[in-house]
């Protein structure tokens, strides 16, 4: 036994080695997606009532492309962080649970970008890529 | 395996008696699950929208079915859901509303609200 504590112990970095990170991110993300949430309502009206056309043009106005890009990233962002801790919880297979928290984690990311792309495209006014 | 490895682990649903607030517990992480598989959908309708009005129809096609309706009704109720239940979460983070009756109030407002804004977006999407 030592008589010194671990440095991740005395940095107060707990079981998990990462301190509250994760827990701090859960909540910080939480809360812009309070607020974005209410745009996303908004959002959903619009492309329900409007054609293929007015909604990308809906889109484009600056503050719409903002909240898009910043609703899309906090999102997935928001939702891996959470389907880690399901995961942590459920699954006790530990090469599944390391390739579901890898598998998750990529795909977050890719999603994340896919959309932040699409949302640009459309912002920027780049001719659709299909009729 | 070891008797230590064998035991139920976290979170024990299955020995507790269902009560509003672990009832409600389960069911923010399973609207969350949920959400995040409609994030992917927010996602593909993004890619829709850039690729032109031939998959936006598509998309929307989809939405037009009765099992397309009812997805996103569950997506509607589940975003609400997990909204409300959230900001609950968040006033627990600050060491409000813990005693019990509270929270139990707290949950059946989250629950009512929840189900009643989605009515109302339902009117104002459709």
């Amino acid at each position: 036994m030592s008589l010194r504590s671990p440095l991740a112990k005395a940095r107060n970095h707990g079981s998990a080695r990462d301190g509250v990170h994760h827990w701090w991110h859960q909540r910080l993300t939480a809360i812009l997606l309070v607020a974005l949430t209410v745009w996303l309502v908004m959002a959903i009206g619009v492309a329900s009532d409007a054609g293929f056309a007015a909604t990308r043009e809906w889109l484009a106005l600056p503050w719409n492309t903002v909240f898009a890009i910043l609703f899309s990233v906090t999102a997935f962002y928001h939702g891996q962080l959470g389907l880690q801790v399901v995961i942590e919880d459920y699954i006790h297979t530990r090469w599944l649970e390391v390739s579901l928290q890898i598998a998750v984690k990529l795909l977050a990311l890719l999603l994340s970008v896919m959309s932040t792309l699409a949302i640009l495209r459309i912002a920027f006014g780049v001719a659709p890529l299909a009729g | 395996m070891t008797q230590r490895n064998a035991r139920p682990m976290s979170p024990h649903l299955q020995v507790y008696k269902p009560q509003i607030t672990s009832v409600l517990s389960i069911v923010h992480r399973i609207t969350g699950l949920l959400l995040t598989a409609f994030a992917v959908g927010w996602a593909i309708w993004l890619v829709c929208l850039n690729r032109g009005p031939h998959a936006l129809q598509i998309f929307q096609d989809l939405l037009n079915t009765i099992p397309g309706m009812l997805v996103a009704l569950l997506a509607g109720w589940a975003l609400f859901y997990h909204l409300l239940n959230g900001i609950r979460h968040l006033i627990w983070d600050t060491g409000r509303w813990l005693e019990l009756e509270t929270a139990r109030r707290a949950g059946w407002a989250v629950l009512i609200l929840s189900l009643l804004l989605t009515a109302l977006a339902w009117r104002f999407w459709s």
